[in-house]
């Protein structure tokens, strides 16, 4: 029943964007977003629009994979769009009932439409192309200037590791202990509401037990190996900024001098 | 009447990178009486393939029988037949001392008759019964806590509450697993007096060699998602080779006297119990 879920959405690959240091993305992710809402003309837009495309193409994410990520937010972008339809004074277009469609709200109602869509195509590419281990991995380390005023950047990361490394464990325990109850004859698909959280008890009690039991190991097995915290802490996995990312950057600020250019168009 | 598996095909996360086949084209029959026991390597697929006995999971292809009836079967005329045919086969799984989670013992047991909505003296009779073949005292025990039990009597526990709803067939998932030497021992003794006393149909997965040689009267080996051999345990453990490449090996005393047979000895080479092996070697000797 829960074989489907796929944690986060980390498409495993080894396209460019694949290989990209985790932290170069982020950082370059985040500048791209302020720019999708520093330079809101039309052409700038197109030139983004063109871009991402280009870089779903680079990442080798199936298309069908990056708009399927979409359909939760499809709603909120068709409601944005009709009310700028509507709320824009104008030049008037046609009219429903009392209100007006004006040019200008076509205009502006297409443009914040492509800016959310913009923002959320751009952000899941991030985490199709970067594993979850490595995206904590790079905000540790993002955050490791924040350790002067005694931001816990380790413990965050260590605590974000832990929950993600365990989210597929306890997804499969659940999966288990729900097959053990069903095959007892319990239901967790009909009646009301209330019927339904009092049949969740047979799933919830055995859940909680072994997720404090496997806390408790988990603890107990960090101890064994020395484990106090992240003062002097090496890794195996160093992330390191190399030739492509380098070029990611170089390749960056190009694109931020065509939509400055794009503002005098 | 048997479990019939018709060339059932299961796919993992089918259309995704994460794709796998877990049973590819699986057909077995599971005969009525019988007690049949399942190994192979771990991601062979056994665990997969017991999942399909009772519906837990369905087949991406084919279909799986019981006593006749395609448990699969969504039909509005068939569902309610599948699902009385579902509740013949009782699901016992790995680890089942974590499925427990009612205040007290009794009420623990009574989670799968109750479901099935009999009236209360059944379910208290039934209960009763469960602990009593399970070799927990009623008396004792019932109103206890599931959780102040040792492991052994956890896993007992578990397994009344799916003994309570009388299955025909049993499946167990590694009953025996991460108990101590006599626990496993009392679980194995109790688990083949319900073949032998109740006359239930007991399916089996187990890592034991030793186990199966003991108890079985079927073996099917799993490897690779395929059914790799099925018969009787000397028939299958005779096949050594086979067996090697499905990652298992033979009971211990299979090797020893295949070894001394090799050796020169002219001893029985396809023993199954340590005390078939004694006795063959008792005769080489000629020992009264």
């Amino acid at each position: 029943m829960l074989n489907n879920i796929m944690l986060g959405q980390y498409f495993p690959g080894d396209s460019v964007l694949h290989r990209l240091d985790a932290r170069v993305k982020l950082v370059l992710l985040l500048l791209m977003l302020i720019e999708v809402f520093v330079f809101t003309s039309g052409p700038a837009y197109g030139f983004i629009t063109v871009v991402t495309g280009l870089l779903i193409f680079l990442s080798g994410v199936p298309v069908r994979l990056v708009l399927r990520s979409l359909k939760p937010l499809w709603w909120i972008v068709i409601f944005t769009f009709v009310i700028h339809l509507f709320s824009h004074p104008g030049q008037e277009l046609a009219r429903v009932w009392h209100f007006a469609i004006t040019q200008e709200g076509v205009v502006q109602g297409t443009l914040i439409s492509l800016r959310l869509l913009l923002l959320i195509l751009l952000s899941t590419l991030l985490t199709f192309t970067t594993s979850p281990l490595q995206l904590t991995d790079a905000l540790e380390s993002l955050l490791a200037p924040g350790k002067c005023v005694g931001m816990p950047a380790h413990e965050l990361a260590m605590m974000m590791t832990i929950a993600l490394r365990f989210i597929p464990t306890l997804i499969s325990e659940t999966d288990k202990i729900m097959k053990a109850q069903q095959s007892r004859g319990a239901d967790f698909t009909t009646g009301n509401i209330l019927k339904r959280l009092k049949n969740m008890v047979p799933i919830l009690v055995p859940l909680f037990l072994s997720a404090f039991r496997r806390a408790d190991e988990l603890a107990l097995a960090m101890e064994a190996r020395c484990y106090r915290g992240g003062q002097g802490r090496t890794r195996m996995k160093e992330l390191r900024i190399r030739r492509v990312d380098y070029w990611a950057m170089a390749a960056f600020v190009v694109f931020s001098m065509v939509m400055g250019v794009s503002l005098y168009i | 009447m048997s479990i019939e598996v018709k060339n059932v095909t299961y796919i993992y996360m089918p259309k995704t990178p994460f794709e796998r086949v877990a049973l590819a084209d699986v057909s077995l029959t599971i005969p009525e009486g019988s007690f049949t026991a399942i190994a192979g390597h771990t991601g062979s697929g056994k665990s997969t393939l017991v999942q399909h006995l009772n519906g837990l999971l369905t087949p991406t292809s084919g279909a799986v029988l019981v006593d006749g009836v395609n448990i699969g079967d969504k039909s509005k005329t068939g569902r309610q037949q599948a699902q009385t045919a579902r509740q013949q086969v009782g699901m016992v799984f790995q680890y089942a001392e974590h499925q427990l989670f009612e205040e007290s013992i009794a009420a623990d047991i009574a989670f799968g008759p109750a479901n099935q909505e009999l009236s209360a003296e059944e379910i208290d009779q039934r209960v009763r019964e469960a602990m009593g073949i399970v070799g927990l005292d009623y008396d004792t025990y019932h109103d206890r806590s599931p959780f102040s039990l040792s492991g052994g009597q956890m896993r007992r526990a578990a397994i009344a509450g799916v003994l309570a709803m009388r299955p025909k067939y049993l499946v167990l998932d590694e009953p025996a697993a991460g108990l101590d030497p006599s626990g496993r021992e009392e679980l194995l003794q109790q688990i083949k007096r319900l073949h032998k006393e109740q006359n239930m149909t007991i399916v089996m997965v187990s890592h034991s060699m030793e186990d199966i040689a003991k108890l079985a009267d079927n073996v099917i080996i799993m490897a690779q998602g395929k059914v790799a051999a099925q018969g009787t345990p000397r028939e299958v453990f005779a096949q050594d080779n086979l067996l090697r490449q499905a990652g298992l090996r033979p009971p211990q005393i299979a090797v020893m006297m295949q070894r001394l047979s090799a050796a020169g000895l002219p001893v029985n080479a396809h023993v199954l119990t340590p005390e078939e092996g004694l006795q063959s070697l008792l005769e080489v000797f000629h020992v009264k």
